[in-house]
């Protein structure tokens, strides 16, 4: 049916074995939690984030966002100032003085997340009594909520996990029993429309996303909640739904035609979705998502790809270039493995994967020099040395800022792997 | 504490990471958690390098906090000179490593590496990315310069210098550097040392043996270079050659330390002279212009933009306050309010305020002059990949002064294009609104010169619909001369008649 899947080369799927993991520590050369304000800010519209930090910090988002961004960002730096850590100024004074500021200059906003960072965290400065007291000094106009961001206890997407978790705390609550699905995950505004229409024409629902795009539209929690993951990286706010009753969905990631039609019919199982109707309703986006994907494949087909650790989407992608382009994997690094979450990602890949945990730059690079794959997935700070090195690399970063989900993205998906290979045919400079 | 939106400077462990990045054959091992490494980036993609950055990162985690951070230090010390087997080590601590006081300095000497090491102490909570890479520069030049002897000629040909300032990710440092050290030998001086940029451990040791120094970028290179003349005994140029002007003072001060006569004139050629002189570029008079940047190509561009492309200064700042005060003593020389803020909003705000019909600023007043539909340069850094041309652009030295020319001429509407606008205004496919036409012009929104207008003031439809035909390009500052000149002669309406009156009164 699929002959996608059978493309590639052999696998002795060991169907229950997780592949062993290398778990390394020493440098890592990956962004830390702020950097999830890049997209978060655009995605919640009527939420602020104000980072409690330093000047890094603010250099941090202001470089990773890449570009500056033109209109006034959603988000600023709170810099703390040498009179703030010699005591010559009260922390929480100024930290009060600053929210209040900011609230008058941007009234529009709802919704303001405190950010701690690695200073903040040292200082141990308490940003989730901070937000109490804030709340109830601008409530009910502005909800006042806290996490963190710091480098120390979060890695890059770790972020957005610990902004909605925060934000779980804060769901209405429902005390019906009727099933609701919660998505979760930040995903691209066009994404979220089409699976929402998918969901629909499956008989599925009512159906929310979280985060939503206004706070008005968040979903609300209660005994029938069922949530299904659309990003892996989400461990913590997984506990807090779970803490409050809700139930996940388990399902690989919808990323190819592969993992989005068994996410969606995780969900349809879920929703007792007679079989012959989930076929015809995915029928048609799998055989365009199959056609569309044919046109990269041999561009991808039988060549190798190595992962720094980056966005912990790595097992995702993998599965989905392995399985549906043919790549072959060498190592698949992620700063962080969820063995629940990813179980049914695990068992899709084939046995001889090399996984890693963690990251010490510097062997990781030997080892990637070592395998020369024909393409590398890795940060900004990597990939150009390696590409005067000779090898081809592809930004992590672009991963996460594109929309990659669902059927109509996948090809789009497999492009970003795409293109650079076929660049480096291209140039003859 | 301070609300920041975009900062113009980063962390002063950025400003080190310049210097280190520069430099052959130094190693940076930085006290710092995850997350700092996407300073890196800012070398790799900004400057486009080829390599990574000489630095390692130690990348300690919360839960490290109660035990051990030191021992971590530790192995991420001995495993970098392990592996990278430099010539000297930089040790320090970012913002967070500076709070928990594990003292890389004390730390590193215990562990006797067989070559230099050099501590920095960067305060982060009080100093940013110029004092940093100042202070590492200073330092690496304290603890390495050593005493040489000076191969001093006795004849007044044989004379060299050093070339002080240039780091990675500085505004057009590259090819600065390479203007000036030609500029140099065409005077007959040797460079004997270009620092940071491309030196060496070794090379900083035979800093002394110059005659003296150039200080290209003195935010960066002045406190070395003081040292440096304390210590050995050599002078420093304080003349930034930026513009034709300043190149040719810059050349009159370089041969008065050489104890040499002044320079034939005509020895020296740039194509700027004639090109400012020349009739089309008529229309470049009097044009208002907004500068900002770091205090040194502020200053310089003020020169320039007053002296050599005879516009008007309207507005001079620049956002590092440790060169405040010369920003302060220029723009007193132009009549104007200096701006002293490394607050991107307070930029944003005066340069609205004053509508110019120029922005020569940094990449931050190159969104600001975006948003607010004006014509804009870039003079300084920060520095974006934009700012790392292919192509030799330097600022500095002759050839400086014609890409100087090319590029602030380049954004602004063009000499005939201009009155042409002005005669048939309501032209509906050549109308000012779609922008200069030889910038692609279509589209260009109209600027919102309604904010800042004066609501006490009311225009009566036909002045309005007058105000409406001045080109865009000049019209916020028509708005604002009509409503001071009704403020000031207590009309409540403005009406045709106010409008030409006040025309009249303040010219074009």
């Amino acid at each position: 049916m699929t002959h996608s899947l059978d493309i590639g080369h052999s696998r002795k799927a060991g169907k229950s074995a997780v592949p062993e993991i290398l778990r390394e520590r020493g440098q890592r050369e990956v962004f830390c939690g702020l950097t999830g304000i890049v997209w978060l800010h655009r995605k919640m519209q009527d939420a602020f984030f104000l980072v409690v930090g330093s000047r890094t910090c603010a250099h941090l988002i202001q470089s990773a966002a890449g570009v500056m961004i033109f209109a006034e960002p959603r988000f600023a730096t709170a810099i703390i100032e040498e009179r703030d850590l010699a005591g010559m100024a009260d922390v929480n004074d100024e930290l009060d003085k600053t929210v209040t500021r900011l609230l008058e200059r941007r009234p529009e906003i709802k919704l303001l997340f405190l950010v701690g960072s690695c200073p903040s965290e040292v200082i141990k400065l308490d940003l989730s009594r901070a937000a109490a007291r804030l709340s109830k000094l601008h409530s009910p106009a502005v909800r006042i909520l806290n996490y963190s961001g710091s480098g120390i206890e979060t890695t890059f997407t770790q972020g957005e996990d610990a902004c909605l978790s925060s934000l779980v705390a804060e769901l209405p609550r429902s005390e019906s029993a009727e099933k609701s699905l919660i998505v979760v995950g930040s995903l691209a505004d066009v994404v979220e429309d089409q699976f929402a229409r998918m969901f629909e024409a499956l008989g599925i629902g009512p159906v929310a996303f979280l985060p939503a795009r206004n706070l008005d539209a968040l979903p609300s929690l209660g005994p029938g909640s069922r949530y299904l993951l659309a990003q892996p990286f989400l461990g913590d706010t997984a506990r807090a739904l779970e803490a409050q009753g809700a139930r996940r969905i388990a399902a690989p990631f919808p990323l190819g035609v592969e993992g989005t039609t068994e996410w969606l019919r995780a969900a349809a199982v879920a929703w007792g979705v007679d079989p012959d109707h989930f076929e015809t309703v995915t029928e048609m986006p799998r055989a365009r998502g199959e056609r569309a994907l044919e046109r990269y494949r041999q561009t991808l087909n039988d060549k190798s790809v190595f992962f720094f650790p980056d966005s912990q989407l790595e097992v995702p992608l993998a599965r989905f270039l392995s399985r549906e382009l043919g790549m072959r994997l060498t190592e698949v690094g992620t700063p962080y493995l969820h063995a629940e979450h990813l179980a049914d990602e695990l068992s899709l890949l084939p046995a001889d994967v090399l996984l890693s945990e963690g990251q010490d730059v510097e062997c990781q690079l030997d080892r990637c020099r070592s395998f020369a794959p024909d393409i590398t997935v890795c940060g900004l700070g990597l990939a150009n040395p390696l590409e005067a090195e000779g090898l081809t690399t592809k930004w992590a970063i672009e991963l996460v800022f594109t929309p990659i989900h669902g059927y109509e993205q996948c090809a789009d998906l497999a492009e970003l792997f795409a293109r650079p290979l076929v660049r480096k045919t291209r140039l003859a400079v | 504490m301070k609300l920041t939106v975009w900062t113009y400077e980063g962390p002063p462990h950025v400003g080190a990471m310049r210097v280190a990045t520069a430099m052959k054959g130094v190693h940076y091992v930085l006290h710092a958690p995850q997350g700092d490494t996407y300073a890196d980036l800012l070398f790799t993609m900004i400057e486009r390098r080829n390599k990574r950055p000489p630095v390692t990162y130690t990348t300690f985690e919360a839960r490290d906090l109660g035990s051990d951070t030191a021992e971590i230090f530790k192995r991420a010390a001995q495993d970098a000179y392990d592996r990278y087997q430099p010539e000297a080590m930089l040790v320090g601590a970012s913002c967070t490593a500076e709070l928990i006081q594990d003292d890389p300095a004390g730390l590193a000497k215990a562990m006797k590496f067989p070559v230099p090491v050099i501590p920095l102490e960067l305060p982060s909570y009080q100093r940013k990315e110029n004092w940093g890479a100042a202070e590492t520069f200073y330092q690496i030049v304290r603890t390495l310069a050593a005493p040489v002897e000076r191969r001093r000629g006795t004849r007044l040909d044989d004379r060299s210098c050093n070339i002080l300032g240039p780091t990675a990710l500085g505004f057009r440092h590259r090819d600065d550097v390479k203007e000036i050290a030609g500029l140099l030998q065409a005077l007959g001086i040797r460079v004997n040392v270009i620092a940071p940029l491309e030196a060496g451990p070794e090379d900083i040791k035979r800093l002394g043996a110059a005659d003296f120094n150039v200080v290209l970028y003195p935010e960066i290179a002045e406190p070395a270079a003081r040292w440096l003349e304390k210590t050995f005994d050599q002078p420093w140029t304080r003349t930034i050659p930026i513009g034709i002007g300043a190149t040719r003072d810059f050349i009159a001060e370089v041969q008065e330390i050489c104890g040499r006569g002044p320079v034939d004139d005509d020895v020296f050629q740039s194509n700027f002279p004639w090109w400012s002189r020349s009739v089309d570029s008529n229309y470049l008079t009097g044009k208002r212009v907004f500068i900002f940047g770091d205090a040194t190509h502020a200053i310089a561009a003020a020169r320039v933009a007053s002296e050599e492309f005879g516009f008007e200064v309207v507005g001079l700042g620049c956002y590092n306050r440790e060169f405040a005060r010369d920003v302060r003593a220029a723009a007193a020389r132009y009549g104007v309010e200096p701006l002293i803020t490394d607050d991107y909003l307070e930029v944003e705000q005066r340069i609205s305020e004053l509508q110019p019909e120029l922005v020569l600023g940094t990449q931050m007043e190159r969104h600001i002059a975006k948003r607010l539909n004006l014509s804009c340069a870039v003079i300084s850094a920060p520095v974006h990949v934009q700012d790392f041309p292919a192509r030799y652009a330097p600022q500095m030295g002759f050839e400086g002064a014609n890409v100087l020319f090319d590029t602030w001429v380049h954004p602004l509407v063009m000499g005939l294009e201009e009155h042409l606008l002005g005669m048939f205004r309501e032209d509906f496919e050549f109308s000012d609104s779609a922008g200069p036409s030889h910038l692609g012009g279509h589209g260009a929104a109209e600027p919102v010169d309604e904010d800042i207008s004066d609501l006490t003031l009311h225009w009566l439809p036909d002045a309005e619909k007058e105000l409406r035909k001045i080109p865009f390009f000049v019209r916020g500052k028509a708005r604002r001369n009509t409503e001071r000149f009704a403020r000031d002669r207590d009309l409540a309406e403005i009406s045709l008649e106010t409008l030409y009156d006040a025309k009249a009164e303040y010219g074009r």
